[in-house]
C-alpha cells in the first residue's frame, strides 16, 4: 500500500528550478532513500513535502489524503515527522524535554508526553543524557536526538536528511541498526536523503535519484547503482 | 488653499527631506555593512545638532562651516563605540545588538539630557528670515543651505565608495565577509572605519538640520526611527534610494504639519513606520539574502 | 530549586511579609516600586523570556490598564476590581492585533521590536488628544479624604498597596511557574531556541506566539491598574513613554531572561540602586533629570556585555540555589 505519493512537484526560486516535475511513491513499511549530488533538489523536496515551502505545481499525499501546502506543524499531525540537515536541537533545553516538544505533538498531558519522551530516549540510547542540556551533546547524540525528537511525534513517515553526514563508520553502523530496527519492529516508513551508500545499499527497497531538480532514476538499489545516467552523474565508476 | 501654498509646503518637505535623507544614508551604510542595529542613530544625530549648536554659540561659526569638525568629533566616537564595544556583538544575536545599542541610545540621550537640559536652543544665522525666489516658490534660504550640504557629502560619501581604495574594502566586507577576510581585509578596521563614516555622516546631517529647527534631547528617538523608515523604504544600501526615501518622508510630513493638528505629525511618522514594517518584505538587512 | 534556595525564598518571603512594621514611608515605597517592577518584569519575561519575542513598548499595555481602569472608575464610579477587567481586555486587544499584523506578514526579530515600539508612540501621542481621559494634561482619580484602607476601591495607606504588590508579584511567579511547565509553555521554549524545528515537531508558531503576547499584556494591564490607582494621576508622556518600557525590560535583562527568579533578583538590584542614585543627587542639592534613566542605560549596556544571562544564572550556581543548571528556574 502506498503511504506517501508525490506527484509531478516542481518548484521554482526566483527563476531557478529547484525541483522540476518530480514524482514517486513510497511504500507502507518500506524504506525509500533519496539520493542525487548536492543541489540536486533533495531537500527542496523535503521541505515540500514536510511544508515548509508550497509546490508552485504538483500533489503530495499521505494514505490517499492531500497534504499540499499544509503548514509543517498541521503535517507532522498528518504523521509525517522530519529530522534537518545542519541539526536543530533545542540548545538550551535539556535531552529530554526536547523530545517531550516533540511527545507534546500528540499528547496533551505533560507527564505523559514525559513519559513517552522517556520511552524514546530509552529506544535511541539516549537515556543516560536525558538531564544534559542537548548543546552540550556530540554530533552523534544530537543526530539520534534529532531522530528521537522526531520519533516522539508518533509519526507514520520519518523523513531523514542526511542522518549519517558526519558520522564515524561505526556511528552509522549503529544508526543504520536502529532505523532498521524501527522498520521492522514498528513498521515505521522512511524516506531518507543520503550520501552514505553503504547504508542506502544496505537499507533501502528502492533509491530515488535526483540531478538538477529531476528524477533521473527510480528502482532497487541494485538497477540504480548499475543505470548508467546515475553512474555519470552522481556514482562516478569506481566500485560501491 | 491655492496651489502655490502647497508647492512652497512640497518644496520645503522636499529640502528638509534631502537631510532626513543624510541621515539615513549613514544609518544605511552601517547596517549594510556591519550589519548592526544602530538604535542610537537619533542621538548621534543630535549630538551632531548640538556640536553645531555650541560651534555656533562660542565662535559664531555657521553650521555648513562646523560641520567638518561635527563630522570629525562623530567619526573618532563611531570609530570607537564600534571598535570597543559593537565589535563583539556583531556574530550574537540579533536581540543582543539591539539591546546594547538600546543601553548606549539612553545613555546618550540622557548625557545630552543633562549636559544641554530639555530646552531647545537654536542657531540664529543671519540669513535665517532670507528666501529665495525660484519661480512660484519661496524657499527658505536656511533650508536650501542645508539640503545643499546635505546633497554634498551624500555626493562625496558615493564617489568614497566607487571610487577609492578603502571604499571598495568596505564593499567587499558588505558583500562577503568571510570571503574578504580571506582576501587579508582588516574586517575589524573597516567595520570600525564604516560604523566611523555612519555616525560622522548622521552627525553632518544633524550639524545641517540645525539650519531647520530647534534643538531638543528629545528628537533623538524620532530621528532614529524617522531613519529606520527612510532606509526600509529606500532599500538598504542604495544611496539614491536613502535620498529619495528622505524626500518622500520630508514631504509627507510637511503635508501632515498642514492638513493635520501639529501635535498629530509624529504620529503620522509611526503609522508609516508601522505601515513599512509589514509591508517591506525584506525588511532592514534583508539585501544579503 | 534545592534545600537551600527554598530556604532563602521562605525567609524572603517571610521578610517581605512583615516589613511594612518596620520599615518607615520611604523604604515602603521603594520596596512597592521594586516590586512593581518585579511584578511587570515578570510579565515581560513571558513574552521574550519564554517566547523570544522582544517587545520594546510594552508601556503600551501599562497605559491601557492605566487608563481603562481610571476612566471607569472616575466617569462610572466603577472600582478598580471590576475595571481591571476593561483593562486587561483593552491590553490583549491591543496585544492580539499587534501579533496578528506582526506574525501574519511575517515581522521577525528587530522589525517586531520597532512595530512594538511604534505602536506605544501612537497610544502616547494619541492619548494625548484624548479628551476623556485628560489628554496631556493629565488624568486625575480623586484621593480619599479619610485616608482609610478601602481595598475595594484600591484607596487606602502604603502599606495596603504594598501587600497588593506583593500578592500579585507573587501571583506572577505562580503563574509563571505553571505556564513554564505547563504543554504551551514547552512549545514557547522550542519556538525561542528553534523555530523551524519546534514547527516540524507539530507546535503551531502563530496560535502559540499570539498566546504569548495576549498573556503577557494581560498581566502587565493589572500592572497598569495598580499603577493608576497608586499613583492616582496619568500623563501620556510619562505612562505610554519609551524611558518606562525601557525600564520594564531591565528587570529581566539584569536578572536573567528566561529564567523564573531573574526578573524578581533584577527588579530588587536595580531599583534600589537607581532609586537611591536619585535620592542621593536631590539630596546633594541637584536637580538633574537624566540620572536616574543614564544608570539604567549604564546597568544595561554592562550587563549585556559581561553577563548577557543575567545576573541570577551565575548567583544560582555560585550559591548553589537551583538544583539543574541546564535549565531556567
Amino acid at each position: 500500500m502506498t503511504l506517501l505519493d508525490v506527484a509531478s512537484l516542481s518548484k521554482r526560486f526566483s527563476g531557478l528550478r529547484a525541483v522540476s516535475n518530480v514524482s514517486f511513491t513510497v511504500p507502507e513499511g518500506g524504506i525509500v532513500a533519496l539520493i542525487g549530488p548536492n543541489g540536486a533538489g533533495k531537500t527542496t523536496t523535503f521541505n515540500l513535502i514536510a511544508g515548509v515551502f508550497a509546490p508552485d505545481e504538483g500533489q503530495v499525499t499521505l494514505r490517499g489524503r492531500p497534504i499540499t501546502g499544509l503548514r509543517p506543524h498541521d503535517v507532522c499531525a498528518a504523521g509525517i515527522g522530519r529530522t534537518f540537515q545542519i541539526v536543530k536541537p533545542f540548545g538550551d533545553l535539556s535531552v529530554e524535554d526536547n523530545v517531550v516538544v516533540g511527545a507534546l505533538a500528540r499528547e496533551r498531558a505533560v507527564a505523559t508526553a514525559r513519559a513517552q519522551a522517556r520511552a524514546v530516549l530509552e529506544r535511541l540510547g539516549l537515556a543516560e543524557q536525558a538531564a544534559r542540556p542537548a548543546r552540550s551533546l556530540t554530533l552523534p547524540d544530537r543526530k539520534r536526538l534529532e531522530v528521537a525528537r522526531a520519533l516522539a511525534t508518533r509519526p507514520d513517515l520519518l523523513l531523514l536528511d542526511e542522518v549519517l553526514a558526519g558520522l564515524r563508520p561505526t556511528e552509522v553502523d549503529r544508526m543504520v541498526e536502529v532505523l532498521r530496527d524501527l522498520n521492522r519492529r514498528e513498521g515505521l516508513t522512511i524516506l531518507m536523503i543520503e550520501h552514505v551508500m553503504r547504508a542506502v545499499m544496505a537499507l533501502s527497497d528502492r533509491v530515488v535519484v535526483l540531478d538538477h531538480g529531476e528524477k533521473i532514476a527510480d528502482g532497487t538499489p541494485a538497477e540504480v547503482v548499475a543505470d548508467e545516467r546515475v553512474i555519470q552523474s552522481y556514482l562516478g565508476t569506481e566500485e560501491v | 488653499m491655492p496651489v502655490d501654498f502647497y508647492l512652497n509646503i512640497v518644496a520645503s518637505g522636499l529640502l528638509t527631506g534631502l537631510v532626513y535623507g543624510l541621515a539615513a544614508l549613514g544609518l544605511s551604510v552601517i547596517f549594510g555593512v556591519v550589519r548592526v542595529v544602530n538604535f542610537a542613530h537619533g542621538e548621534m544625530m543630535v549630538a551632531g545638532m548640538y556640536g553645531a549648536v555650541l560651534l555656533f554659540g562660542f565662535l559664531g561659526l555657521d553650521p555648513v562651516l562646523s560641520a567638518p569638525v561635527v563630522a570629525a568629533v562623530l567619526f573618532g566616537f563611531g570609530w570607537l563605540l564600534q571598535r570597543g564595544l559593537v565589535n563583539r556583538f556583531v556574530e550574537r544575536p540579533e536581540h543582543m545588538q539591539f539591546i546594547l545599542l538600546l543601553g548606549i541610545a539612553t545613555i546618550l540621550l540622557n548625557a545630552l539630557l543633562m549636559v544641554f537640559g530639555p530646552d531647545s536652543r537654536g542657531v540664529q544665522v543671519d540669513y535665517v528670515f532670507d528666501s529665495v525666489e525660484v519661480g512660484p516658490l519661496r524657499l527658505d534660504a536656511v533650508r536650501l543651505r542645508a539640503a545643499a550640504g546635505a546633497v554634498a557629502v551624500a555626493a562625496a560619501l558615493f564617489a568614497f565608495f566607487r571610487f577609492s581604495r578603502t571604499g571598495k574594502a568596505i564593499r567587499a566586507c558588505a558583500d562577503n565577509p568571510l570571503g574578504a577576510r580571506v582576501v587579508g581585509l582588516n574586517i575589524d578596521g573597516l567595520y570600525a572605519f564604516t560604523f566611523g563614516i555612519g555616525a560622522a555622516v548622521v552627525g553632518v546631517a544633524g550639524a545641517l538640520m540645525t539650519l531647520v529647527v530647534e534643538t531638543r534631547p528629545q528628537l533623538a528617538p524620532e530621528y532614529t526611527l524617522l531613519s529606520f523608515v527612510i532606509v526600509i523604504i529606500g532599500g538598504l544600501g542604495s544611496l539614491p534610494g536613502a535620498l529619495l526615501g528622505g524626500v518622500l518622508i520630508g514631504v509627507t510630513e510637511a503635508l501632515a504639519g498642514v492638513l493635520l493638528v501639529p501635535s498629530l505629525k509624529a504620529l503620522v511618522g509611526y503609522l508609516v513606520l508601522i505601515v513599512v514594517l509589514l509591508l517591506s518584505p525584506q525588511g532592514l538587512l534583508g539585501r544579503r539574502s | 530549586m534545592t534545600a537551600r534556595g527554598g530556604i532563602l525564598l521562605a525567609l524572603l518571603a517571610l521578610a517581605m511579609l512583615v516589613l511594612p512594621a518596620v520599615a518607615d514611608r520611604y523604604v515602603l515605597s521603594v520596596l512597592t516600586t521594586v516590586l512593581w517592577f518585579a511584578y511587570v518584569g515578570q510579565a515581560w519575561n513571558v513574552m521574550m523570556g519564554f517566547a523570544g519575542l522582544l517587545s520594546l513598548g510594552h508601556a503600551l499595555y501599562v497605559g491601557l490598564g492605566a487608563y481603562a481602569s481610571a476612566a471607569l472608575f472616575v466617569h462610572f464610579g466603577l472600582g478598580p476590581w471590576l475595571g481591571l477587567w476593561a483593562g486587561m481586555a483593552l491590553a490583549v486587544g491591543a496585544a492580539a492585533f499587534i501579533g496578528f499584523l506582526g506574525f501574519r506578514f511575517g515581522v521577525r526579530g528587530v522589525h517586531f521590536a520597532l512595530l512594538t515600539i511604534a505602536f506605544a508612540e501612537v497610544a502616547r501621542i494619541g492619548f494625548d488628544h484624548i479628551g476623556w481621559t485628560g489628554g496631556s494634561a493629565g488624568f486625575f482619580i480623586p484621593v480619599a479624604a479619610d485616608g482609610g484602607n478601602d481595598l475595594l476601591n484600591l484607596r487606602g495607606s502604603p502599606a495596603l498597596f504594598y501587600y497588593v504588590i506583593l500578592a500579585m508579584t507573587a501571583g506572577a511567579l505562580l503563574v509563571s511557574q505553571r505556564l513554564l511547565h505547563s504543554r504551551l509553555g514547552y512549545q514557547w521554549l522550542a519556538i525561542r531556541e528553534e523555530p523551524d524545528a519546534a514547527e516540524a515537531s507539530g507546535v503551531d508558531l502563530f496560535a502559540a506566539r499570539i498566546r504569548a503576547v495576549v498573556v503577557s499584556a494581560a498581566m502587565t494591564a493589572l500592572a497598569g491598574v495598580f499603577q493608576a490607582f497608586y499613583f492616582n494621576n496619568l500623563f501620556p508622556e510619562q505612562v505610554f513613554s519609551m524611558g518606562r518600557s525601557i525600564e520594564i525590560i531591565l528587570p529581566a535583562i539584569v536578572g536573567g531572561i528566561g529564567t523564573l527568579f531573574g526578573p524578581i533578583l533584577g527588579a530588587f538590584i536595580l531599583t534600589p540602586l537607581g532609586e537611591g542614585l536619585t535620592h542621593v543627587i536631590e539630596r546633594m542639592g541637584f536637580d538633574v533629570p537624566g540620572m536616574k534613566q543614564l544608570f539604567y542605560g549604564a546597568a544595561l549596556v554592562v550587563i549585556i556585555v559581561f553577563r548577557p544571562d543575567g545576573v541570577w544564572p551565575w548567583l544560582a550556581r555560585r550559591l548553589k540555589l537551583v538544583r539543574r543548571p541546564g535549565e531556567g528556574a
